[in-house]
């Protein structure tokens, strides 16, 4: 860390973008950037939602073409035709939505498109061989031959950074590498990147964790509404500054919401036990016991692995427990199916988007009313009018930055569609509320503006439950913190403890 | 330097405008444009071909794929495939002209003549059960939608064969003195000058667009094959639905049977062989994506109605049978061909 804080001198330029500019039709996603990649070092994009960072990463790794401007490796003017040519150049990317074919086992998915072969065809010993060393440098116990559709969403994270370290590359890109690790991972993904700038690779780091970027940065750049508004090396900028010029002005993710009483019990779930659902033939929630009031907010904070998806998803009916009750509002309703559950008011917003969350053949609008079809269903017949009104009431609610409601929803940049996910849920007016991590993906502004709405929808009496695995997130809105380690419930603390305390009871190595 | 890449990028903005209209409007259209070429070429060809009787036949034969593919939009729609509907369309079929010879019950001695509104209703009834059957084998079971119906597009076709020794019913009129007449109505006659066949069509098409289009539950078909998981979630009764739309090809393919059987007045067991993949094509080339979650009945139908006007009027002009085959094969590839170009043009994010 020590490295980092204070900055080298600006090593020189191996990548850079001239005057990109790129619209999608007619809408302009970056307006003239400029942008440098030093050698050697690492160098931060922050924004907000949509303001072009994913799209001027995948302009410098060949993925997509720009409007105009132009590209600069070593001097010299380049056009990338495709993301194989830019790799063949040495740049690779690590994209904010994984690409991994879900079918296909650790090691195909590393190797796609790259296969190692000898004279008898592929040489799976070979490439196994590298992955297990890849996974052992990022201290991630995976079986290379598992497929990736078992994985958790974590560790598809970690398969995706493994592919990209698998190539060799100069220049590293990582958008959004980190959004679904937990802070132990992060540190091993931090001592790995400075193993690479040591060697010399470059590297372009996104984020919306900024403490966390801050650690890891040799430069920043912000981006905002598709233009460049600052840059600064690491010596000259502090949190403060990155939040200025990202949004304007100053956010606090906020405190938890007083001056209402808690109500009676709504969620009550009783020596709740899940069994593994890959069939690894243990238990992923092990007698687990927790009661949630009306008006209070609480978080669960684990590692991966704690089983705290498992736990929301097997409350919000998505998998079934092996003995235990989940009890709503005084009533039974571990029998009933998703939909009878919502329609009762108990909601949950997936960790993985792309998967549990959207779909993706639809327009931004129809995901937003699509758990609450029932609510504007008059007769046999949908009320256009009605479903109008609820999709704006929702865009504006959760600030969903779109060109309309009728846009495609993957149009919408990752934070935004995150936004559309939650907001989906909201929209079903819901008692009880259940976020996996509800933060993934957005930016520090949109974080607070979430916060406000779960602490707004706490004081109208809601009960809320979130899992996240950023502690301060915790700390600022949670009324009670729940840890959860290996299934069960390990500590148990109110909004006043410190974050070492949090992460000592999770299990987590806290950082010196 | 400023100066000239500003103009570069507006150049290069109205260039992109100039010539990406008209062609989006042609790939978006290609159904409806497919059609008015066909109609156009023929019309050179044959002095026959566009005149309203001309049209209105077309438009008969048309009915039976379109009612097929109406079903098969839905199934596909939810990311299914039914290769049933040309086998279930025979069965009902022979079930109703056996119906229509009368039920002979031995131990009571008598012989039954339900009349044709019974026999339409037991007809569509088994259409459902078989559709049933298939949904609930898919939703339930999870035994791929192409294997479920492959094996029910075998039986219904073996039961149609033992039922009939391979023979065909070719009295279908009924008789006064039974009070069993009327089948042929649905093939032969005309309301308004249109024929039966062509108004149940038309009135299945505009059902199943206010379906689609309008009811929670065509909200949910379109959810539920485009992303199965985030339709569950959202609680969305995805396995209902399967069931549903499967039952509902069922349906259909007994509606096409009965009509089928009513225009030929003769019911054979090995009637619409192929008929599934006529209906495929038809839903292909109205612009669905195999893949589910896309695709409209206004698209369907101009499908059906490409392969049939297609084909009637390759016989108008007299072209071979075997040319027809290649000639509706050529213009299937090209419509999946331009499925592609849209679909890719939309740039889904990863
Ligand atoms: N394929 C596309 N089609 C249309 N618009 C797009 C497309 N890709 C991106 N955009 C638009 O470009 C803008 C920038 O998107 P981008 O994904 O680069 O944002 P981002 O800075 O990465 O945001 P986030 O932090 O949410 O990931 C957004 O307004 C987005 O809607
Ligand atoms: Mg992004």
């Amino acid at each position: 860390m020590s490295g980092a804080a204070t900055s080298r001198p600006a090593g020189e330029v191996v990548l850079a973008a001239r005057n990109i500019a790129k619209s999608y039709n007619g809408v302009k996603a970056l307006k003239g950037v400029n942008f440098d990649i030093h050698r050697g070092q690492v160098t931060t994009l922050f924004g907000e939602n949509g303001a072009g960072k994913s799209t001027l990463m995948k302009i410098l790794s060949g993925v997509v073409q720009p409007t105009s401007g132009e590209i600069v490796l070593d001097g010299r003017p380049i056009v990338f035709s495709s993301s194989t040519d830019a790799r063949n150049h040495g740049i690779s990317i690590i994209h904010q939505e994984l690409s991994l074919a879900p079918n296909l086992s650790v090691r195909d998915n590393i190797f796609m498109g790259r296969e190692i072969t000898s004279l008898t065809g592929v040489d799976y010993a070979e490439e196994e061989r590298q992955v297990r060393r890849l996974l052992e440098e990022l201290e991630e116990d995976i079986d290379p031959l598992t497929p990736v559709e078992e994985l958790r969403l974590g560790q598809q994270q970690i398969v995706e950074i493994a592919r990209a370290l698998s190539v060799d590359s100069r220049i590293l890109i990582m958008d959004e590498p980190t959004s679904a690790l937990s802070a132990t991972e992060v540190e091993v993904l931090f001592s790995v990147i400075r193993d690479l700038t040591a060697k010399g690779v470059s590297i372009v780091y996104i984020s919306h964790h900024l403490e966390e970027a801050l650690q890891i940065t040799d430069h920043a750049v912000v981006l905002r509404d598709g233009n460049m508004t600052a840059y600064a090396p690491r010596a000259d900028i502090d949190l403060e500054w990155i939040v200025r010029n990202m949004v304007g002005e100053n956010y606090d993710l906020g405190s938890p919401p007083t001056g209402h009483g808690f109500g009676p019990v709504m969620l009550s779930v009783r020596d709740l036990t899940v069994p593994d659902p890959a069939g690894g033939g243990y238990n992923v929630v092990d007698r687990m016991s927790l009661d949630v009031r009306a008006g209070e907010i609480v978080c669960i904070y684990g590692l991966m692995g704690a089983g705290r998806t498992e736990l929301l998803e097997t409350v919000a009916g998505k998998l079934s427990a092996s003995s235990g009750e989940i009890v709503l509002e005084g009533k039974e309703i571990s029998h009933l199916p998703i939909g009878e559950r919502i329609a009762r008011g108990l909601a949950l917003v997936p960790e993985d988007r792309q998967r549990f969350g959207l779909v993706q053949t639809m327009s931004v609008g129809q995901n937003l009313s699509l758990a609450s079809i029932m609510e504007f269903t008059r007769g046999i017949f949908t009320s256009v009018r009605l479903e109008r009104a609820l999709i704006q009431k929702s865009i504006r609610d959760v600030t969903v930055k779109t060109d309309g409601p009728d846009v495609p929803i993957g149009s919408l940049s990752g934070g935004n569609q995150q936004k559309v996910v939650i907001g989906k849920m909201l929209a079903t007016d819901p008692k009880v509320i259940l976020l996996d991590e509800p933060s993934r993906g957005i930016d520090i502004g949109a974080k607070a503006e979430v916060f406000r709405i779960l602490a707004h929808h706490a004081a109208a009496g809601q009960a809320v439950v979130f899992t996240t695995s950023e502690v301060n997130e915790c700390l600022s809105i949670a009324h009670r913190i729940i840890i959860m380690r290996r299934g069960r419930i390990s500590a148990e603390f109110t909004s006043d403890i410190t974050k070492e305390k949090i992460m000592a009871a999770s299990g987590e190595a806290v950082a010196a | 330097m400023t100066q000239t890449s500003a103009n570069r990028m507006s150049s290069q903005v109205s260039s992109v405008k100039g010539t990406s209209n008209p062609i989006k409007l042609l790939l978006k259209g290609r159904a409806f444009f497919a059609l008015i070429a066909i109609v156009v070429v023929f019309s050179f060809l044959s002095p026959n071909y566009l005149t309203v009787s001309n049209l209105l036949i077309m438009s008969s034969h048309v009915a039976i794929y379109g009612i097929l593919a109406i079903g098969m939009l839905l199934v596909i729609l939810s990311g299914g495939i039914d290769l049933s509907v040309g086998s279930i369309l025979a069965l009902c079929g022979v079930v109703a002209g056996a119906l229509m010879q009368g039920v002979e019950l031995k131990p009571l001695g008598v012989i039954l003549f339900p009349p044709v509104w019974a026999v339409v209703v037991l007809t569509c009834a088994l259409g459902a059960v078989l559709g049933a059957l298939n949904g609930i084998l898919i939703a339930w079971f999870k035994v791929p939608a192409f294997v479920t119906t492959l094996g029910v597009m075998y039986m219904a076709r073996g039961i149609a064969l033992l039922m009939t020794n391979g023979l065909t019913y070719n009295n279908l009129a009924g008789r006064p003195e039974l009070g069993n007449t009327g089948f042929d109505w649905l093939g032969f006659n005309r309301l308004f000058g249109v024929p039966i066949s062509v108004l149940v069509l038309a009135a299945l098409a505009v059902l199943t667009g206010l379906m689609l289009s309008r009811s929670s539950f065509g909200r949910w078909l379109y959810a539920a094959g485009g992303n199965e998981n985030a339709a569950d979630l959202s609680g969305v009764p995805v396995k209902r639905v399967k069931i549903t739309v499967y039952t509902l090809s069922g349906i259909l393919s007994a509606i096409a049977g009965l009509v089928l059987s009513s225009q030929l007045t003769s019911a054979g067991p090995t009637a619409g062989t192929t008929y599934e993949l006529t209906a495929i094509a038809a839903v292909v080339i109205g612009g669905a994506a195999l893949t589910g979650g896309r695709g409209t009945v206004r698209g369907t139908m101009l499908g059906a109605f490409v392969i049939g006007f297609l084909s009637d009027g390759l016989v108008i002009i007299g072209v071979s049978s075997y040319w027809q085959t290649v000639f509706t094969g050529a213009v299937i590839v090209l419509a999946v061909l331009m499925n592609t170009i849209q679909y890719g043009a939309r740039g889904i994010r990863r």
